[in-house]
């Protein structure tokens, strides 16, 4: 197996002829200022232009896109809206940008049969949208729901506030339709319970473009609850409310959005959104509780006196729907708001063992000193995934460098507590190295022959998701050399 | 049990590429295709490694039967969601390698569903560790989940990390008397509402429909339903998911995964309808039953059946060749000679 990444020199003038062949010039882009907008995805911290972008309009174009870089030795790099936050759709320099954007129609709603096709173009409210008359949604929920598309969600696995109860994408798509870099089409999984052979479905979600291009993606679709409503609760300090996280689950209660913001969080989104937090509290818990009006208030009563044991400092309920919004709107918008008292911030990722949530609070504390940069936390308390935003600003030299070092260390430490470097926005290419941490060689070994099972060439998203062992062992040794290695206890090459 | 003996078993039978069969406590070996090799019994490499009732995980060894597991849990309110049967001693290993969940299925979701994290000894003989005790994790492919139902084809799962869910506070089974078809419709419907099923199973022109959530939840549902409650329900979930109820006896017996709303006009011998219409179990010889299934939107699966009839006819659903080609790739990028269960899910494995 090759340790090392494998190279492309692409023929751009043969790449452009060969394309033209197959795409109408309004589905291909090739001069520069044309492919600019292309050249990141959510995380604009790393960029490239690609050769060309492809934009097609029916699968049989995109069989022939897949066919033509198949057969000319072309990375492909499939896109969604490009929301992604770890940059697995940035383009690579010699390969092409597969933009699934004109796949955007909602094939079909079923009522009886709960369940919608959609192309994966498809934004993922537009299939709770198209749901509603039926009192139906689609419960995976990222905060970028608005944009997104079902293509992105199922190659990143995406989650949201509802996954707690409801389980990411993958516990909620029941078959998607893949073209292979070959160009054949495989139907994986369908709309009975299970599949004969291997759940391919479980390893194609969350691949993250790396073994196929999805074409099609049926969705599962559940009732609506008919109500919901949250559970504000006010902490003076944060190893309480993290307590307070592991008391609800410990009572047998799964609420439907267990979330967390720690006092720099509400301090930048109190003035941006009016939501009424508590600004004097070290952390504020937000737990929905959603079903009939009889099991809400059965549960809130519950959550009340969990919460009040496990010592909140003030408690409120929402009495309307417009005051549940309001308790959610400073969260949904933690990003923006932050994005508002900092010229540039840095989103991280990292799941952690949810009783040492206040253990990873109080290293994040220590490093805002050690990098000399604030961070801000909003989280998914309940699933134990972080998402340390980190405040700093490009214009300043040596600030990014700070913040990504101090991204790396957040992620390394995810995984000595026990965790992952990634709960929901992927490995792309931001997290490569820590890829290192995370797996040793024989389980990186492993990725790659499945990888090579799906792709022999290596052509889709190249140098993603999975690092060659060479770029560990480059990863290992530079730490090493700076004689700063962290976590020593963790095996390195 | 040391984990080195299953290295070294591993290990020396991908060296003289001689077959093994691996085996829990063996209580599946009626089911899929070929059984072949020598036996490399895993049932003594046992117990529970962690638990964690806030962190809602277990972890153990590939031969800790289930009961021993499920006793742990309960003594913390807790459950394995997916409501796994246990006949004869089964153990996690085999629990998962089989990929088959009980009732609550419907609600809950399927074994692969709860999958968090592996330990896998691959066919040559490497210790590999896949996922995680966290319930999110998207770091790399997601080759837990993969592994179940996988049969024990691209490895022993030695160790195994569940997430667990707490147990419903309250349940009840209603009972109403309808036709197959009757009851298909019914379930559909509400399926779409926000009712707490957790289970349905339609046999001989009885619908049992078990409801399980908060107090308030069961008892609003109760009433909105009707139907009359069932007397022993916890005895009736149990012979359902250890299949010794009648449905379940005797000869050849079909399993058949559709769309819940699927109609298979023509098939005779339906016993039984349970996952909201998603699972159906037919018996006797079924002559067309697989390409109606397939028809149907699903497949069938030749689930109990002498070994003569499994060999010829093939225990699963056979896949289309595309599919095929990369089942093999897969399987040899874990299983490089060949020597995991040959056979045991497709005979080209
Ligand atoms: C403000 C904000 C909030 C966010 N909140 C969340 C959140 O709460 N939860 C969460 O999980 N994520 C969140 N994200 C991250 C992001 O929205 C998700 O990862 C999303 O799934 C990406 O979808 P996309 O369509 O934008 O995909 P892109 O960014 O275009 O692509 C993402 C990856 O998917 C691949 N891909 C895209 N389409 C296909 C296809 N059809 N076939 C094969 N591969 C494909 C790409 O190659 C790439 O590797 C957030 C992002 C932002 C900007
Ligand atoms: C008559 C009868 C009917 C049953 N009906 C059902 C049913 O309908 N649905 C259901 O779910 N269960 C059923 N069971 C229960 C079944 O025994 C359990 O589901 C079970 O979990 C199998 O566990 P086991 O340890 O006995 O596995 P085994 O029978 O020993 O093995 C099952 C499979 O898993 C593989 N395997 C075992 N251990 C490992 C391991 N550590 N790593 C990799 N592969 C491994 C084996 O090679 C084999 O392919 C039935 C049992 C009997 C006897």
């Amino acid at each position: 197996m090759p340790s090392s990444e494998p190279t492309f020199a692409t023929d751009r003038q043969l790449l452009a002829a060969n394309l033209r062949n197959v795409l109408l010039a309004h589905c291909l882009l090739s001069d520069e200022e044309d492919l600019r907008p292309y050249e990141c995805d959510g995380l604009t911290a790393y960029r490239e232009l690609p050769l060309a972008v492809c934009l097609p309009e029916n699968e049989g174009q995109v069989i022939d896109v897949l066919r033509t870089c198949h057969r000319l030795g072309v990375p492909v790099v499939a896109r969604g809206a490009g929301t992604g936050l770890s940059g697995g759709a940035m383009p690579h320099a010699q390969g092409v940008v597969l933009s699934l954007a004109r796949f955007n129609k909602i094939l079909r709603v079923d009522r009886e049969a709960r369940l919608a096709v959609v192309q994966p173009g498809v934004r993922n409210l537009a299939v709770s949208e198209a749901a509603a008359p039926f009192g139906l949604y689609y419960a995976p929920d990222p905060s970028s729901q608005i944009a997104c598309t079902l293509g992105g969600n199922v190659a990143e696995n995406s989650g949201g506030v509802h996954c707690l109860k409801y389980g990411l994408t993958v516990h909620n798509v029941l078959r998607i339709r893949v073209v292979s870099i070959e160009g054949e089409i495989f139907e994986i999984g369908s709309a009975a319970p299970d599949a004969p052979g291997y759940d391919l479905l479980a390893l194609l979600i969350g691949s993250e473009g790396m073994l196929g291009v999805v074409t099609e993606v049926t969705v599962k679709l559940v009732p609506k609850p008919e109500l919901a409503q949250v559970v504000m609760a006010s902490f003076a300090d944060v190893a309480k409310a993290g307590d307070a996280v592991a008391a609800i689950i410990a009572a047998g209660i799964i609420p439907a959005g267990l979330e967390m913001m720690d006092k720099p969080a509400t301090a930048a989104v109190e003035p941006y959104v009016k939501a009424g937090y508590d600004l004097d509290a070290a952390a504020i818990l937000l737990c929905e509780s959603d079903g009939t009006p009889e099991e809400v208030a059965e549960e809130i009563a519950r959550v009340t006196a969990v919460l009040t044991a496990a010592g909140a400092s003030d408690i409120r309920v929402s009495q309307s729907e417009a005051e549940r919004l309001r308790f959610w709107a400073g969260r949904k918008a933690a990003f923006p708001a932050i994005g508002r008292i900092t010229p540039d911030y840095y989103c991280m990722d990292g799941t952690i063992p949810r009783k040492r949530l206040a253990e990873m609070l109080a290293a994040i504390a220590e490093m805002e000193k050690k990098y000399r940069l604030r961070c801000a936390n909003v989280f998914h308390a309940g699933d134990g995934n972080l998402h340390p935003l980190i405040m700093y600003d490009a214009a300043q030299a040596g600030e990014w460098a700070r913040a990504e070092a101090f991204g790396a260390e957040i992620l390394e430490l995810s995984v000595a507590l026990g965790g992952s470097i990634t709960g929901e926005h992927g490995v792309g290419i931001e997290k490569i190295n820590q890829m290192c941490v995370q797996y040793k060689t024989p389980e990186l070994e492993a990725f790659r022959r499945i990888k090579t099972a799906f792709d022999e060439q290596g052509l889709l998203n190249p140098g993603k998701a999975v690092p060659s062992l060479h770029r560990c062992a480059e990863y290992g040794r530079m730490h090493v050399h700076h004689g700063d290695l962290k976590f020593p206890e963790l095996e390195r090459f | 049990m040391r984990l080195d003996y299953i290295v070294d078993a591993l290990s020396l039978a991908a060296d003289s590429r001689s077959p093994l069969r691996i085996r829990g406590a063996g209580s599946k070996d009626f089911y899929g295709g070929m059984l072949a090799g020598d036996v490399l019994d895993v049932s003594a490499y046992r117990g529970i490694v962690a638990y964690e009732p806030t962190e809602l995980y277990i972890t153990a060894r590939c031969g800790t039967p289930l009961a021993e597991i499920e006793a742990a849990l309960a003594e913390k309110g807790q459950m394995l969601a997916f409501e796994p049967p246990h006949f004869s001693g089964a153990t996690l290993g085999g629990c998962v390698a089989a990929g088959l969940s009980g009732p609550r299925r419907q609600q809950a979701g399927a074994v692969r569903d709860f999958v968090l994290g592996v330990k896998l000894i691959d066919g040559a003989g490497q210790v590999l560790d896949f996922g995680g005790q966290v319930m999110k994790n998207v770091a790399g492919y997601d080759v837990s989940r993969l592994l179940a139902g996988s049969l024990g084809t691209l490895g022993v799962l030695a160790e195994v990390t569940l997430k667990v869910l707490p147990k419903p506070v309250a349940e009840q089974t209603l009972l109403f008397e309808m036709s197959e078809s009757e009851a298909l419709a019914r379930l559909n419907q509400w399926g779409g509402q926000p009712l707490p099923i957790s289970a349905s199973f339609w046999h001989a022109g009885q619908l049992s429909l078990r409801l399980a959530g908060t107090h308030a939840a069961v008892e609003a549902a109760c009433r909105m339903l009707g139907g009359t409650a069932a007397v022993a329900p916890e005895q009736l979930w149990l012979v359902i998911r250890e299949q010794t109820h009648p449905a379940f006896a005797g000869g050849v017996l079909w399993r058949l995964a559709l769309p819940s709303t699927a109609a298979v006009p023509g098939l005779a011998g339906l016993r039984a309808i349970e996952w909201g219409g998603g699972l159906r179990w037919y018996g006797g010889e079924a002559a067309g039953i697989r390409d109606a299934a397939t028809a149907a939107g699903g497949h069938a699966v030749l689930y109990r059946a002498p070994e003569s009839l499994r060999c010829r006819e093939g225990a699963f659903a056979p896949l289309s060749p595309a599919l095929l080609a990369l089942h093999r790739r897969l399987k040899k990028s874990f299983d490089p000679h060949g020597i995991l269960n040959p056979g045991r899910l497709y005979a080209e494995l």
